[in-house]
């Protein structure tokens, strides 16, 4: 009886499983379908092939403009995310200080919050500090989202890192510096590419903060929204999201990559979800 | 064993060290000499290696000053100490190369490459490592790692090599080994070696002069042999080896001999040369035997030492060496007697009477 009980609660959770997965990705599965369907209406049946509408996306400056604006942004974010987060997990990482972990739980508390909270906050915040809006505001607002991102991934960077090694290359008459730059760094270097990926990923694709922060030079996310109003233009929109769907996911790759990587070098086993990825 | 002790190397004078609350060093002095084999012995949290850190420019002195060579280190990093560190973990840097490893801090000092080469090769040959350099750090054993942090220092010629418990992580044959071979290496080089251990067997076999310390103290600063066979304290003496404690007390005492009553044994007069020193007759409440200085006798004819009858509570065979505990009154806990396995000699089982054999000589007095 309970065998027959087991059977039945294990067809029923793979079934579960399976309709999780479809109702999850279902929709980006549709997403280059659509963006190489031969017709400006979203709908079945299909209608024929081709590659029009990412010919279209060739053409429309605006969108370059928005492309252009957009990696601005990512980089930016990315290498300050990255060079904050730097600062703050190797102190938690090393160090004891007063009232350390209210500290590391307040920078990441943005990780949490809901992101139209922080834009709306934001937002009102620098109006009244009379800031005008404009790329670098975007920018601001995506290194709060981005560094406790950069800080869960260097943390274990340096956590992985002998301290003894630091001292060994002090100890052999080498200077701070130069032990930062001939021993840390290169050690820490797969968590930094990582942190990079995952920042400039972030922000790239982020759009609540860039939609409130943006001045007249919008970024690629609010340029898509923009675009939805036209039907017409729905099919080159699919195009779009189907290159950044294929980019998106091979950063994250290249990042998990890194990320491995770097336990590798440092002899420890690379827990599969150890990262966040 | 003879070594130079005209020229002293490191001066320690009243070192101490704070965290926090916890007083890790409560004010250490100690002399080591030029091309000494000098070891820091005590349990975990003693302070050893606290010690061997600050000499090594890790951590400040919270009072007292470390000299070194003739120069006061206070305020100078441990890049700009005439020491080196092998490493308890041997922190060899995993992403270069053994050669790369080795020549690390030569590189820092700006020689030329192919001088770096030939040093490096030197220090590697000097370790048994000729012709490793190309290796990956990671392809490396727990011993061969161990000889690249040693050439890694080596390959400097500091003053002073600094050892913090270098063979702890190898396993008891290698450890052996290793021991020899950096006793060796260490004599052959005549640089100092400071080691830190928390295993007395290896301090006593590698070094010319031993710290004994006990909570951030150095209990005896002694020659090993001195340190076994006159121990000032019962935690020094536990801690080195095993003693056998029996109850004592002194009957007489002149400048030639001292008498006691030790009621295990009977009245025993020793030369008045064996009170250590800062002791009198009358502090003297127990007296201390090592377990091989006690002898179970199996043949009735060797009348020439002391005897005393007791009874076998226990026996423990260990192949080459069976130990037993034996009763010889109800006055003291059983005492500890460990015996050669030699041909012939049959093994006494618990509850047999035996004729315990011991001398005057083996005799340490305490308070």
């Amino acid at each position: 009886m309970s065998r027959v009980l087991k059977f039945i609660s294990a067809r029923w959770m793979v079934t579960y499983a399976v309709a999780y997965m479809i109702f999850l990705y279902a929709p980006v599965v549709l997403l280059p379908v659509f963006a190489l369907n031969d017709a400006t209406i979203i709908a079945f049946p299909l209608s024929g092939f081709t590659t029009n509408w990412f010919v279209v996306l060739w053409h429309t400056e605006a969108l370059h403009g928005a492309i252009r604006n957009s990696l601005f942004v990512a980089v930016t974010a990315a290498i300050l995310s990255t060079v904050l987060g730097s600062f703050a997990a190797r102190a938690s990482a090393r160090y004891s200080f007063p009232a350390k972990r209210s500290i590391m739980g307040f920078i990441m508390l943005p990780l949490v919050l809901p992101e139209i909270i922080v834009a709306v906050a934001l937002l009102v915040v620098m109006m009244r500090l009379g800031m005008s809006l404009s790329l670098w505001t975007v920018v601001a607002g995506h290194i709060l989202i981005c560094t406790p991102f950069a800080i869960a991934i260097m943390s274990s960077a340096f956590q992985g890192l002998d301290q003894s090694l630091e001292e060994a290359s002090l100890d052999l008459g080498e200077t701070r510096v130069g032990t930062f730059l001939r021993i840390t760094l290169p050690l820490v270097m797969p968590g930094v590419i990582s942190s990079l990926l995952i920042c400039f990923t972030i922000s790239l694709d982020e759009f609540i903060i860039a939609f409130f922060l943006t001045g007249t030079d919008v970024t690629l996310p609010v340029y898509i929204w923009s675009q939805l109003r036209f039907p017409t233009k729905l099919p080159s929109i699919m195009a779009l999201g189907t290159i950044l769907l294929v980019l998106s996911i091979g950063l994250l790759i290249i990042a998990e990559w890194f990320r491995r990587r770097a336990s590798k070098k440092q002899g420890l086993e690379a827990s599969p979800t150890g990262g966040f990825v | 064993m003879s070594v130079k002790r005209n020229k002293p190397i490191i001066e320690l004078n009243k070192v101490t060290k704070s965290f926090g609350t916890f007083q890790a060093l409560k004010g250490v002095d100690a002399t080591i000499f030029e091309g000494e084999f000098f070891s820091l012995l005590g349990p975990s949290g003693c302070g050893k290696t606290t010690l061997l850190r600050m000499i090594a420019g890790f951590e400040e002195a919270t009072s007292g000053t470390i000299v070194i060579g003739g120069k006061l280190m206070t305020g100078i990093p441990a890049n700009k100490r005439p020491t080196n560190m092998v490493f308890q973990s041997y922190a060899i840097f995993p992403h270069l190369s053994v050669g790369d490893n080795v020549g690390y801090g030569l590189k820092t000092r700006k020689l030329p490459k192919a001088e770096i080469a030939a040093e490096v090769e030197k220090a590697l040959k000097m370790v048994d490592l000729g012709g490793f350099s190309d290796r990956a750090a990671h392809e490396l054993s727990g011993g061969q790692r161990q000889r690249v942090a040693l050439a890694r220092a080596l390959v400097m010629r500091p003053k002073v090599i600094l050892l913090d418990e270098p063979l702890s992580a190898l396993d008891k044959k290698l450890r052996d080994q290793m021991q020899v071979e950096l006793r060796n290496l260490q004599r052959s080089i005549g640089i100092t070696f400071i080691l830190v251990t928390h295993d007395q067997e290896e301090a006593l076999i590698m070094s010319d002069r031993i710290a004994v310390m006990f909570e951030g103290e150095i209990a005896q600063l002694a020659s090993p042999e001195e340190l076994y066979r006159h121990p000032v304290s019962h935690r020094v003496a536990s801690f080195i080896g095993v003693m056998n404690f029996l109850k004592a007390t002194t009957t007489v005492a002149d400048d030639q001999e001292i008498t006691l009553n030790i009621p295990s044994l009977g009245t025993v007069s020793v030369p008045a040369s064996y009170m250590p020193a800062g002791m009198d007759a009358d502090t003297v409440k127990t007296i201390g035997i090592r377990p091989e200085m006690l002898t179970i006798l199996f043949d009735d004819a060797d009348k020439s030492t002391c005897r005393v009858e007791g009874t076998v509570t226990s026996t423990m065979y260990y192949g080459d060496m069976t130990y037993y505990s034996v009763k010889l009154s109800d006055h003291d806990d059983d005492v500890t007697i460990s015996m050669r396995n030699t041909a012939g000699r049959s093994i006494v089982p618990a509850g047999g009477l035996v004729q315990v054999g011991w001398g005057v000589e083996s005799i340490v007095l305490f308070k």
